[in-house]
């Protein structure tokens, strides 16, 4: 399976496995249906993407983020798994040089193939698209955790076609992006993503959008100043 | 397409070891050699592995005891599997010359409770709301007890209790009993209360250098059911996991990582750690002691942190 990703996600650019892309998993997978990752790669400077794919997953890449240069190369969310299989961070630096990182993680089967807990309560629609979200000012970048509200369907559920957000954009008060990410059917249902940004806005313009085309917006309001309490 | 041939075999060999399963292919099953230690006249541990449940341990995790009666032996939790409730029985007729009378699960969890099919249905007893768990959750718990226990479950199938415990006293065999019906660690918790010994079975709400296990867990209820405990005078306490515990220490113990974690995951939340980084804060030295800490964090992490983020998570306003 490596080499069937290797050669789909990175073509023809340079390949290196390195420890300075940090991938931060748990020891287990309590949950298949949610499991938690996140993705460091500030050791390496300039970056232009960040992949999160897990081999062995039928919906094997998760996200598929763009930094920019306003962004920070980190992010965080959960993702399904549906066996034991290597999860793994890919990122491409400025010069087109892919590092990857990964562990194996052994997981319970079932995570992308059992439908969401949301359909099974039928609450789906009464929530879709709740946006949550807080910002937390550091000296130098700002945290942005954001919850969005969504079934993300992989499809592979009888009779519950694939239905999941597909892109997430920051922009400021001005309505300039900051920010963006792509993400597919295989990020946790009511998927939360954290993302760092580079400076202090005074507020954060969220859009997500999903495969039927609507899109979701709320406002982070910006806490301007930095704060003790900020973690890493 | 520079991916070299050397780039791909890197590819597959770059991430940490699995585990001796994958190193070493095909590894059996062992046979359950479980071992009684006397705490008290008439009443016998069986200690666990204090080790999360691994093909290595058979999943014999749990702590059981035997107590004799004139009826037979009465067995506290029967274990996870056929083949270990099927040690038990082995033991309690080896200890008391008598078969297993009564079994009492004490909580759904399948290191508890899948060994029931060992014995007869009607002598297997449980809270109601055990009951009602099992016939939710057993499926689902045997299915993963297979995939991890593999061999050692062979023959396990679903056995649900068929009693139903009142909270209270009972004589059973001419010895006096005291069941408490407690809930916290899970929906329905059993202890007992050897009275004559003043042993208490405290199963899974009390865990002792081992850190506890939350995947039912209601913060809420469980430090009242540790009072419930507490004001049992009793002299000695077995929990569910760890040592047997003699000097009053394991209830305070128990619920100190409870008030710990319950503050620590909410602070964490508060100050925007993602859910892995909420897996790796520091553990406070006092639970040095605590056999599977950050397993049992990181298992916790999974169970609340999804709903606790939501807590300090505004809802967005669209301008």
């Amino acid at each position: 399976m490596w080499v069937y990703h290797a050669r789909r996600l990175f073509s023809d650019a340079p390949v290196h496995f390195d420890a300075a892309v940090r991938i931060l998993v748990p020891q287990i997978a309590e949950n298949q249906h949610a499991f938690p990752v996140t993705i460091d790669a500030r050791a390496l400077g300039t970056v232009q993407r960040i992949l999160l794919f897990a081999d062995l997953n039928p919906i094997p890449l998760a996200i598929d983020y763009t930094p920019g240069p306003l962004a920070q190369p980190f992010v965080a969310t959960r993702i399904k798994l549906d066996q034991r299989t290597p999860v793994r961070a890919a990122v491409q630096t400025g010069d087109g040089v892919w590092h990857v990182a990964g562990e194996w993680v052994d997981a319970a089967g079932g995570g992308c193939s059992a439908p969401p807990v949301s359909r099974v309560k039928g609450d789906w629609a009464d929530h879709l698209g709740e946006l949550h979200g807080r910002a937390w000012p550091g000296a130098d970048d700002t945290r942005l955790r954001i919850a969005v509200r969504h079934p993300m369907d992989t499809g592979l559920v009888e009779n519950i076609p694939a239905y999941n957000l597909e892109t997430l954009t920051i922009a400021d008060a001005g309505g300039a992006v900051l920010t963006r990410m792509a993400m597919h059917g295989s990020v946790a249902e009511d998927p939360v993503f954290t993302l760092l940004l580079k400076g202090h806005q005074s507020a954060y313009a969220v859009t997500a959008r999903d495969t039927s085309g609507l899109e979701f917006k709320g406002i982070i309001p910006g806490e301007g100043v930095s704060s003790p309490r900020t973690p890493s | 397409m520079t991916l070299s041939r050397r780039t791909l075999i890197a590819g597959s060999l770059a991430l940490p070891a699995l585990g001796p399963l994958a190193a070493r292919g095909e590894t059996f099953a062992g046979t359950y050699q479980p071992k009684a230690q006397a705490i008290a006249p008439g009443v016998w541990m069986v200690r666990g592995v204090d080790a999360p449940i691994a093909f290595a341990n058979g999943g014999a995790i749990a702590n059981r005891a035997i107590i004799a009666t004139d009826a037979g032996p009465v067995l506290f939790d029967p274990g996870v599997s056929l083949a270990d409730g099927e040690a038990m029985a082995a033991l309690a007729l080896r200890l008391t010359g008598k078969p297993v009378a009564r079994v009492y699960v004490s909580h759904l969890h399948p290191d508890h409770a899948l060994g029931a099919v060992a014995f007869a249905p009607q002598i297997v007893h449980a809270l109601p709301g055990t009951r009602e768990d099992l016939l939710r959750d057993v499926e689902g718990f045997s299915d993963a007890m297979y995939r991890i226990l593999a061999d050692w479950m062979k023959g396990t199938q679903i056995a649900i209790p068929q009693g139903d415990v009142r909270a209270g006293e009972v004589t059973f065999g001419g010895r006096a009993l005291r069941l408490l019906a407690l809930c916290g660690h899970s929906h329905a918790d059993l202890a007992l209360l050897d009275t004559s010994t003043a042993t208490l079975l405290a199963g899974d709400l009390v865990f002792h250098d081992r850190a506890p296990s939350t995947p039912h867990a209601n913060l809420a209820a469980w430090p009242r059911a540790l009072d419930t405990l507490a004001a049992t005078p009793h002299r000695v306490l077995l929990p569910g996991h760890g040592p047997l515990d003699d000097k009053g220490r394991a209830i305070a113990q128990t619920r100190d990582w409870l008030r710990w974690l319950e503050s620590a995951l909410n602070q964490a939340a508060d100050s925007g750690l993602t859910m892995s980084e909420a897996g790796m804060i520091a553990i406070p030295e006092r639970f040095a002691s605590l056999a599977c800490a950050r397993y049992e964090l990181q298992r916790s992490v999974s169970h609340f942190y999804p709903a606790l983020e939501m807590n300090v998570l505004p809802a967005l306003k669209p301008e």
